[in-house]
Parts: structure tokens; sequence; C-alpha cells
């Protein structure tokens, strides 16, 4: 097959720009799976919320839905911390987070996915924003808008939340939950509180991802399912609990899943991640950066 | 056979479809059980190893027609290898690697399928059934010899939990769920178990595939690895109760009929939801489900399920009473 020199660079720009994307979505795992060593693997379900909360709104209102995902931070929180309560009294508390725990994250996925179809049916939902159906073109590389803008939006989402963890007394906190939370405890810190508040961060997380991903692609219900391969490969990838390797693991699937779908076709995409992550799993189950 | 003379008595078709999945789904369940329960860890890819079995069978009978019984052997080989290699790459590994693995094969596998046109891609395959079989002598209607074949694999599967919780083997499970360090620390070979559990459980449910594309005569990826087999084989488990053969039978004739008639009344949307809301109920509120539900009042009245010696009695127990398994074991 001839590859000719701009195909290449597009399917790299583009692959940047959906690892950006990417990034955004992971970006709450690696909060709960990574740090507090919950598996929430509804995380891709509260997006999937997030995005029809933005296409409610944009439709009603035509609010832009990264405005809608600002203001709907609020009510995500709450919804984070109303969750880890229920989950941290039901399973972490009896000591059967293994079995029960993950069960019960599987059943939240599964009633948002078939709530969300009985309410709005199968249908693809989308939004209607003036930089949807825009693109840029610098030199051989076009750079479409509806990717850029969730890209550049999801890096400054992942910056604070950095900033937050590593510079902050309260991420220093949620840091340090991770590493021990009996030391927490003689320090008179209560370790659940700071629990509960990094899950209602991680999960607050998802009204961003979710607008980004309303903005990229049509969402409907069952799409969230994809994304729970992709957001536990790029976790695992990156090394489990760190935001610059969960940066670096997100744009490493963008660029592999651009590449698959530029040269195989996107029908072989989803098996990329999948793939991805059981490899990782294999072969270094630390990630890249991990510790 | 209870069920299938009742099923076949009555002679109504959608009953007889019906009877098929419930008796499918005892299958499912307790082969999830066998590690899920036993052993405690979670396996999100019911739907793929289900698949994996039937489009085994849709393979065959594309190249070269088998007998069902040869076709179930099959499924089970393939099954079970897939089984053991995906637990031989992430057991070592913390429980909710593998469950996430689990999660990964099911796409995986689907997007395999769904790029391979000889077993019908995307589109699906037909396969066309005998329209009837002949065995000793007796000629019975292909559909019928399909429903008795899994209604003995579910006799089978059945058998094999509960003999397994009675053996060395069950207790060897046991100890890896309740405190797998501390088994492993006292020389329980907790690998080896883990991946006798895996295989065995994923064989089991590539069994329960095998015949499916016969029944149903048209399998596509998207309903062979759909979600409700998944959420199903998870669900029922949980609801009946994880600690003995009992609680997924119990799970799966309760929940299956629960979810067959509410298909047909209501829709079929609001029974997915329905088991979505019973599973999340059912782990906060009864961790132990039906059967720890049921086991103080039983115990009071003088029943047991674990006595040894109470065999006749746990058969003549009231849930049990309708399912295949009574009169195999």
């Amino acid at each position: 097959m001839y590859v000719s020199a701009d195909l290449l660079l597009n399917a790299l720009v583009a692959g940047l720009l959906l690892g950006g994307f990417y990034a955004a979505v992971t970006v709450g795992i690696s909060v709960s799976f990574g740090i507090l060593d919950i598996v929430n693997i509804a995380h891709p379900g509260f997006i999937i919320v997030g995005s029809y909360i933005a296409y409610i709104v944009n439709a009603q209102f035509g609010l832009d839905p990264i405005i809608v995902g600002i203001l709907g931070l609020p009510a995500f929180y709450a919804l984070g911390a109303l969750t880890y309560q229920v989950y941290y009294l039901s399973f972490e508390k009896r000591g059967q987070e293994a079995l029960r725990g993950l069960a019960f994250f599987f059943g939240l996925l599964f009633i948002t996915e078939v709530v969300l179809i009985l309410v709005f049916g199968v249908d693809y939902r989308y939004v209607n924003t003036p930089y949807v159906d825009k693109t840029v073109t610098v030199g051989l590389v076009q750079l479409p808008m509806r990717m850029v803008v969730p890209c550049v939006m999801s890096l400054v989402m992942l910056a604070a939340l950095q900033l937050f963890l590593t510079r902050t007394f309260l991420g220093r906190a949620i840091m340090a939950v991770a590493q021990d939370q009996l030391a927490l405890r003689l320090m008179a810190a209560n370790p659940i509180k700071i629990k509960r508040i990094a899950f209602a961060v991680s999960i607050a997380t998802c009204a961003l991802a979710g607008a980004f991903l309303i903005i990229i692609q049509p969402v409907e219900p069952s799409i969230g399912r994809e994304y729970i391969g992709r957001v536990f490969a790029i976790c695992v990838l990156g090394g489990l609990g760190s935001l610059p390797g969960t940066l670096i693991g997100a744009m490493l699937l963008g660029i592999v899943e651009s590449f698959t779908a530029t040269f195989y076709g996107p029908s072989w995409a989803p098996a990329v991640a999948f793939g991805l992550l059981l490899l990782t799993l294999a072969v270094r189950p630390a990630g890249l950066m991990g510790r | 056979m209870l069920v299938f003379l009742l099923a076949h008595a009555i002679g109504n078709d959608y009953l007889f479809y019906a009877g098929y999945i419930v008796v499918q789904y005892i299958v499912l369940a307790t082969a999830w059980n066998i590690l899920g329960g036993y052993c405690g860890y979670v396996n999100f890819g019911s739907a793929a190893f289900f698949a994996l079995g039937a489009y085994t069978s849709v393979f065959f009978h594309k190249t070269y027609p088998l007998p069902i019984p040869a076709l179930l052997v099959i499924a089970a080989g393939v099954s079970g290898l897939v089984g053991l290699g995906t637990g031989y790459l992430t057991l070592r590994l913390r429980g909710a690697f593998f469950a996430i693995a689990t999660l990964a094969l099911a796409v995986v596998l689907q997007t395999l399928v769904v790029n391979w046109n000889y077993v019908g891609g995307s589109r699906g395959a037909y396969v066309i059934r005998p329209s009837d079989i002949e065995i000793l002598g007796v000629k019975l209607d292909y559909i019928q010899y399909l429903f008795l074949i899994i209604i003995l694999l579910a006799a089978i599967a059945v058998t094999i939990a509960r003999a397994i919780e009675r053996s060395k083997l069950g207790y060897g499970f046991a100890t890896i769920r309740d405190d797998e360090l501390a088994a492993e620390a006292s020389g329980v070979p907790t690998l080896k178990l883990k991946l006798i559990a895996t295989t065995l459980s994923g064989a089991l449910m590539g069994m329960a595939g095998a015949p499916f594309p016969y029944y149903i005569g048209y399998l596509e990826p998207a309903s062979a690895f759909g979600l409700p087999y998944a959420v199903n084989s998870i669900a029922m488990p949980l609801i009946g109760g994880t600690t003995s053969w009992v609680g997924p039978l119990i799970g799966s004739i309760l929940l299956g009929t629960l979810q067959q008639v509410a298909t047909v009344t209501i829709s079929s949307a609001v029974n997915l939801l329905l088991v979505g809301v019973l599973l999340v109920a059912f782990v906060i509120i009864a961790p132990n489900g039906l059967v720890g539900l049921m086991q103080p009042h039983l115990r009071r009245m003088g029943w047991t399920w674990r006595r040894p010696s109470s065999k006749s009695k746990a058969s003549a127990s009231a849930s049990a009473a309708s399912s295949p398994s009574t009169e195999s074991t």
C-alpha cells in the first residue's frame, strides 16, 4: 500500500487530538481506580449522562456544551459523593468490595444505559455549536475544530487537576490516602471523608468529559461500553494514579487507534484498546509511569 | 425433565422457547458461580465465552457439520482454553485486573467476529437445523432434541458445581475467596486453583453457547455478545446466593422466568432495567442472596443446605423441586 506523508501526518495529528480527549475521559478513573483503588466501571456511564445533559441544555437553550459541563460540575460532584457514601457503607466497610462492589458498579452502568434508552431511545444525539463543523488547515494538516476544542479544554482540565493534587493540602491528602490510610488516621484526618471528596472529584470530571464526547461524536446510550476498555487501558498503560502517565497513555492509545482506523478500517478500532490493555497487563502491569 | 415435559405437554411454542432460555441461564449462572461465587473473581465476559461456543458451532456448521455432542466438546475446549489464557495473563495480578480483562475479552472477540466474514461478520449467519433426529430408535423433533441437550447440560453443570463444593477443590476455592494471601501462605496453590476454576467456568459457558445457533437459527454478533448474558450470569448467582450451588439455580429460575414474563407483558428494555435494579438492590441489602435470606428460616424448620447426609432433604426443599438437577443428582 502506498502511504503518503500527509496521510501519515494527518493520522498522527488526529491521534494526538483524540488522545487529548481520551485523557479527559480517563482522568476520573485515574483518580478513583488509580489513587483510591475503587474499581468504578460505571465511570463511562456517568460520562454518557454528562453527554445527555449537555445535549438537553444545548437543544433547549442553545448553550455551549462546555459551559454546560462546567455548570454541571457541582451536581456531578454531589452525585459522586452520594455514590461513594453508598459504596462505602455497603461494601468497603464490610470488606466486600472485591466481588459485590464490582457487581454494584456494573449494575449502575447497566441501569444508566437502560434508563437512557428508555427515555431517549437508541437514536444518536448531537449538539450544535458554531465550531462543530469548522476545520482549520495548517499546511498539510487538517484540524477539525470539533476535535481541537475538546482536546485543549481537556488539557486545561488535566493541568488543573494535577495542580490540585500536588499543590493543595487537600490534594496531597488525597495522594496520602492511596499510600497509607492508617498514617492519615493517626494524623487526625478522616480517610473516608478524603476519599469521598476524591471520588466526588473523579465523578465531577464526567460532566466535562461528557460534554467533550458529544462535541466529538454523536452519542447513544450504549457507547459507554466502548469506553470501559479505553479508560482502563489508558489508566493501566500510563501507570495507576499518575496523571502525566494518563496523558501519555491516552496520547499513545489515540495515535494507535487513529493509525488502525486509517490503515485497516474503523471497524478494528475498538479491539485496539483492549489488545493494548491485555498486552500491558501481560508485559508490564505497573504501566509506563508506574511506581 | 419436568420443565421439558411440562412445556411439551402445553405445546405452546413460546413457552418452549422461554423454557430453553431459562435452562440456558442455569448453565451460565452456575458456570459463573464456580469462579465468581467460589473463588471470588468476577467475570464480566460471560457473553464472550457463550458467544465463543456459539460461533464454534457456526464455524463447523459452515465447514463440516458435526453432531451437537461433538460440537459441545469442541466448544468446551475452545472456551476453556480462552479462559485459561485470560486467566494465565491476569490472575497473577489483583482481582480487579481479571475483571477488566474479561470485559476487554468480550470486545476483542466481538470485533474479531464482526470482521470475520466466514462466520457471517456483522451481518450474522443463518444456521439451518435438520428438522428431526433419531436417537435410540425414537424420532424426535430437532428443537426438542436441543431442549433435552440444554437440560442435560444444566444437570451436568449443577452436578459439577455441587461436587466441587464438597470436594478438596471447593475448600481450596473458598480459601481464595476468604483470604488469598493467607491461603497462599499456608501452601494452597492459589494460581493453579484459580486457573482450574477459570477454565472450567469458561468451558461450561462455551458449552451453553454451542447448541444456541441451531436453536435460534440465526446468529449475529450484537446478540451473541449481548450485555444481557453478561449481566444475567452475574445477577442470577448474586441474587440467588453465591456460596452454594442452590443459589445460581434459584436465581436463574426465578430471574429467568421473571424476565420472560416481563418481556411479554411489559417490554424488553424494562425487563433489563429490572435485572439491573434487582442486582444493585441485592448486593447492597442482601449480600448473601435469597439463600442467605432463607437460611435462618430453613434452619429453624430443620433443613440445612450443607449437611452431607441431607441430600434427600435438600432436594426436597421447596425451590429446587421444579429443577432438572434434582432428578439427576
